[in-house]
């Protein structure tokens, strides 16, 4: 099979010097102030000039993770319960090296990388969010996935008795969470597996050790605290689609023409949102990553493969 | 201050608590973003009225039951105040979300009618309390006589519309929603059998064909 590699897009057109720069110092005036503050007038691939980066309190106190609970705060409230060290990452299917490794052992050598990304929950809110992580190719290509791997499916940590969302009567969700990418999606360079965020190492709540950041698709693809990689040449039924078919799709692009029955994914709510001073916003095809993205889905109905 | 007074007033603060919490909330939140209701205000507020007007609407529900229980009159007598409370939360749940989600949008608000079916079945139980509400005062029950009480069997729909609307809402998580349903259940469970209990009794009770 042909996988169409995209042009390269070089890390310092991702995130800007300038940008990165302003950063820290947003990051300083935002540990003080305890606000937000623009990242500045920088034009650059993703990032808009008026994105401001989420402050870290808010991105690590308030996202789904519905293995801790189905509140906002339960993660950051019960994620401490899981152990990540030691992680073990079973990868399997079609490629040629598979087996058993620990999660240090794959990212050895490996160069981490600062994106700031912007965040879209299918909920209608987002978030400006500067991850570390390794472009997702970099760490499949290890494994040397063979030409019928068309798709590769990611699982995360299955442990009821450290993750409480797991054993809850009421959840109508068979475990384990699975998320797929097509290989052409997960070969992309903005596609990155995230080991840290805000500079630090990625809190459990976040999906610590590894998550998964997809940045022009729907948050929930971006699976987190992940344990299985299988390459396979069919298409993985995730878990959200298992659930809802008529609600979510594989590809669950970013997209606000195409309705959802809960939510208009028209306009979202940049966090911190306030109640007086709403911070709405429309909605961009693929989250505002057309430019380098939309060339994935050439030729297909978007609204049929949504 | 006679019995009945003292007694609404009791159920008066009881009933408007939470919107004193969540007035408080605001007003934490309008000195300093983030400070009252989290990241997501505008979600922290409609989420917080729409599960108090289906607890208060749960309680009106029971008054009956509860004075038939107790022997109460002050419960009896205390059943509108409880609708209208009901009633309010529910307004203040469609104004919010009207306000924060849409920003006064009527076009968001009609297509929002038309495309998400949760939506359509809460403004269908809105609308039954509407009329329910108009007509609670003792005028209406005087000019609408036996209609009246037909009129405000409403409540047997609207309620459970305003749990479909929360069944088709929720994702995952479905605990407080079966104890929602487990309650309206039970309450409506009570009604049916004294009412198939009173049809026997009123069979009995006829004179037999001579």
């Amino acid at each position: 099979m042909l996988i169409k590699q995209p042009p390269d897009i070089p890390g310092s057109e991702i995130t800007s010097e300038q940008a990165f720069l302003n950063r820290r110092q947003f990051m300083k005036q935002g540990a003080i102030l305890g606000a937000g503050v623009g990242i500045g007038g920088t034009a650059q691939a993703g990032l808009q000039a008026d994105d401001e980066v989420t402050p870290e309190a808010i991105v690590t106190s308030y996202n789904n993770f519905y293995e801790f609970g189905t509140d906002k705060s339960d993660p950051a409230k019960y994620a401490h319960e899981m152990t990540i060290d030691p992680w073990t990452v079973e990868v399997s299917g079609k490629a040629k090296k598979t087996g058993k490794f620990a999660f240090e052992d794959i990212i050895k050598g490996l160069d981490v990388e600062e994106r700031i990304y912007r965040f879209r929950c299918v909920e209608a809110w987002s978030m400006v969010v500067p991850w570390n992580g390794i472009p997702l190719k970099k760490i499949l290509e290890q494994f040397e996935p063979s030409g019928d791997a068309k798709f590769v499916e990611f699982r995360t940590l299955v442990r009821p008795a450290e993750m409480r969302g797991q054993r809850g009567l009421f959840s109508s969700i068979d475990w384990p969470y699975l998320e797929g990418l097509r290989m052409d999606e997960a070969y992309h360079p903005l596609t990155l597996m995230v080991t840290g965020v805000f500079g630090k190492d990625l809190p459990n709540q976040n999906g610590a050790p590894w998550r998964l950041m997809v940045p022009w698709k729907y948050g929930f693809k971006s699976v987190k605290s992940i344990v299985s990689i299988r390459f396979t040449d069919r298409q993985p039924r995730n878990t959200w689609q298992a659930l809802q078919p008529s609600e979510y799709g594989f590809y669950a692009n970013v997209n606000p023409e195409v309705s959802h029955p809960r939510w208009s994914q028209a306009r979202e709510r940049r966090l911190p949102s306030s109640l007086f001073a709403p911070n709405w916003r429309p909605t961009l095809p693929f989250n505002g990553y057309a430019d380098e993205v939309a060339d994935l889905y050439a030729g297909m109905d978007l609204s049929k493969f949504y | 201050m006679s019995g009945i007074t003292r007694f609404k007033a009791c159920l008066v603060v009881a009933l408007g608590a939470p919107l004193a919490w969540l007035a408080w909330r605001i007003s934490l939140e309008a000195q300093a973003p983030g400070s009252g209701l989290g990241a997501d205000p505008a979600e922290a507020v409609v989420h917080f009225l729409g599960e108090w007007s289906l607890i208060v609407l749960l309680a009106a529900f029971a008054v009956t039951p509860l004075r038939r229980l107790t022997g109460s009159q002050l419960l009896g007598r205390s059943r509108r105040l409880v609708g209208l409370f009901a009633f309010a939360y529910v307004c203040l749940h469609i104004l919010s979300y009207t306000a924060f989600y849409l920003e006064f949008s009527l076009a968001a608000l009609f297509e929002d009618f038309i495309e998400r079916p949760y939506i359509t079945a809460g403004m269908a139980a809105f609308a039954f309390l509407f009329v329910m509400a108009l007509t609670s005062t003792r005028g209406w029950q005087r000019r609408l006589r036996q209609r009246w009480r037909t009129l405000h069997r409403g409540i047997y729909l609207a309620l459970p519309l305003a749990l479909v609307h929360l069944w088709w809402l929720t994702r995952d998580g479905f605990g407080e929603l079966l104890v929602f349903t487990a309650v309206f259940l039970v309450l409506a469970a009570e009604r049916l059998y004294r009412w198939r209990a009173g049809l026997s009794r009123a069979r009995a009770a006829q004179p037999p064909l001579s």
